[in-house]
């Protein structure tokens, strides 16, 4: 079953047109990853779904039903992305505790000493979020994000200017958290081992439109190359000579 | 509405304050050093002036008056551009918490800040200067009510601003009150204006509440109709100023300013 339906969806800022009647869904337990290089749309996409910006065109269903604006299935989806902080002066265990009460999370003590333990928090739970490294900083606002334990997941670049350790944690503790909890995760991003691990389909945006999906597998044999880079660059750059 | 989504907004702001010394010392110390100056200014003029004479207090009254309105104005907008500076909007425009959330978080949470800062400075005149607010009676409780509602009425217009144009709108948060100021009428009768300021002035709250203020210090009485007359006008003024941040929160998501607020 189909978790998120979009369907014809349009952005027009003006006369640009920033995402052009673009169609996918995602089912439970699937994570779709929207690939494709900067101002190609994605990021408008994902807050389309967040209801930060209203489409111009087309429909988004969550479980068959329609969103309106301000719907209530917010409290049924999370977000994270290493450009939206969470407020700096408040040390960890508050940001959690405010996140937990605002998503009206059953057994707000038990579910953050679980995100503590799984996230490896307990060390710097007490501190300013905002002394954090960014390591440490993304660990908590994935914390976040799935605090609600959300059965959508949107994450906007989850790894970006990570060390290659830290981004490994991220990566593993995502593929095992997806183990454990049905849940459809739309992940954007430029790194294309990340997509590779973490996503079951792909979905390649240019210009506001999706040109090609299907498996990373998929993708990579019928373009013939070795890896979603090469096939990434190729359809980036189709049209540009 | 739901009460603890409400509560977990303002519960992130309270941790603020409570997490910093020096933001608690500022929210007390402006409005001492203005109560202190207004005090010994409020003193020579009650010494020096016939008009004054035997109405001690007056200019202190409304200066803690104006103080309070300023304060919880300036408040409100502080809230809203802590979430600015902090990058923290778009996390709070994901979450379920609703606009109307938002609005009753930010102006209970205003109402906090404003006391804690306020309350001393009024604590402070009774020893040094021999006034207090008390002295103003029943009706201080209506005349507060109706600036907080005034105060709040231009929080949420700035607010509103700061949604639709960005943190280019700042500097008229701290401008917006000091535009108002001069026809509040706040340390002068409205007479004093000239004819056409005085339509002006009094389509304002703040006249109507600074002159209830004056009368009942210096006539000892009580006059409801300016009370009720502020208080009209404050529910006009808030109810524009409601669909004004509900428009302009609209028109960012259309335009897609909403995700570019915190930049």
């Amino acid at each position: 079953m189909n978790k998120l339906n979009i369907n014809n969806l349009q952005k027009k800022f003006g006369s640009f047109e920033a995402v052009k009647k673009i169609s996918f869904s995602i089912a439970e337990n699937q994570t779709v990853a929207l690939l494709g290089p900067n101002g190609c749309g994605k990021t408008t996409t994902i807050a389309m779904i967040l209801g930060l910006i209203t489409p111009t065109s087309g429909s988004i269903s969550i479980n068959n039903q329609m969103l309106k604006q301000d719907h209530h299935y917010l409290s049924k989806m999370n977000f994270a992305s290493p450009y939206v902080e969470l407020p700096k002066k408040l040390t960890v265990l508050e940001n959690l505790n405010v996140y937990a009460m605002m998503y009206e999370v059953p057994d707000t003590k038990n579910r953050i000493e679980q995100l503590v333990e799984e996230l490896n928090l307990a060390p710097i739970l007490n501190k300013k979020t905002g002394e954090l490294s960014s390591g440490q900083r993304n660990r908590v606002s994935l914390a976040k994000s799935i605090i609600n334990n959300p059965e959508i997941l949107l994450l906007d670049e989850p790894t970006a200017s990570l060390d290659p350790d830290t981004g490994d944690f991220i990566r593993t503790f995502l593929e095992n958290y997806k183990k454990k909890n049905s849940m459809a995760t739309l992940l954007a991003s430029h790194n294309m081992d990340e997509v590779s691990r973490l996503s079951d389909y792909v979905l390649m945006m240019k210009e506001g439109s999706i040109i090609d999906e299907g498996t990373a597998l998929n993708l990579i044999s019928k373009h013939g190359k070795e890896n979603l880079e090469q096939v990434f660059l190729k359809l980036v750059r189709q049209n540009e000579n | 509405m739901k009460i603890r989504r409400i509560l977990s907004l303002m519960l992130r702001h309270l941790y603020l304050i409570k997490a910093s010394f020096p933001r608690i010392i500022d929210l007390i110390y402006w409005p001492t050093v203005q109560i202190i100056l207004w005090g010994f200014v409020s003193k020579f003029f009650t010494m020096h002036s016939t008009y004054f004479n035997n109405t001690a207090g007056i200019i202190l009254t409304a200066a803690i008056l104006y103080d309070f309105l300023f304060r919880s104005s300036i408040s409100y907008n502080m809230l809203f551009l802590e979430e600015i500076w902090s990058r923290n909007l778009i996390n709070l425009f994901v979450s379920p918490l609703k606009i109307s959330e938002i609005i009753v978080a930010l102006t209970c949470t205003a109402l906090i800040r404003t006391l804690i800062g306020l309350v001393p400075a009024v604590l402070i005149a009774i020893p040094l200067f021999g006034i207090s607010l008390i002295d103003l009676g029943l009706p201080l409780m209506l005349l507060l009510l109706s600036l907080y509602l005034f105060g709040i009425t231009l929080g949420l217009l700035v607010t509103a601003g700061l949604v639709r144009f960005g943190p280019s709108f700042e500097n008229i948060a701290w401008a917006s009150l000091f535009f108002i100021a001069p026809l509040g009428c706040i340390y002068y009768p409205v007479e004093i204006l000239p004819n056409w300021l005085q339509v002006v002035a009094l389509a304002l709250p703040l006249a109507h509440i600074f002159e209830e203020t004056r009368s009942i210090l210096i006539t000892n009485t009580v006059n409801y109709v300016n009370i009720y007359n502020a208080l009209m006008l404050n529910l006009v003024y808030l109810s524009i100023a409601l669909l004004t941040f509900y428009r302009s929160f609209k028109t960012a998501k259309i335009k897609g300013s909403l995700i570019n607020v915190g930049e």
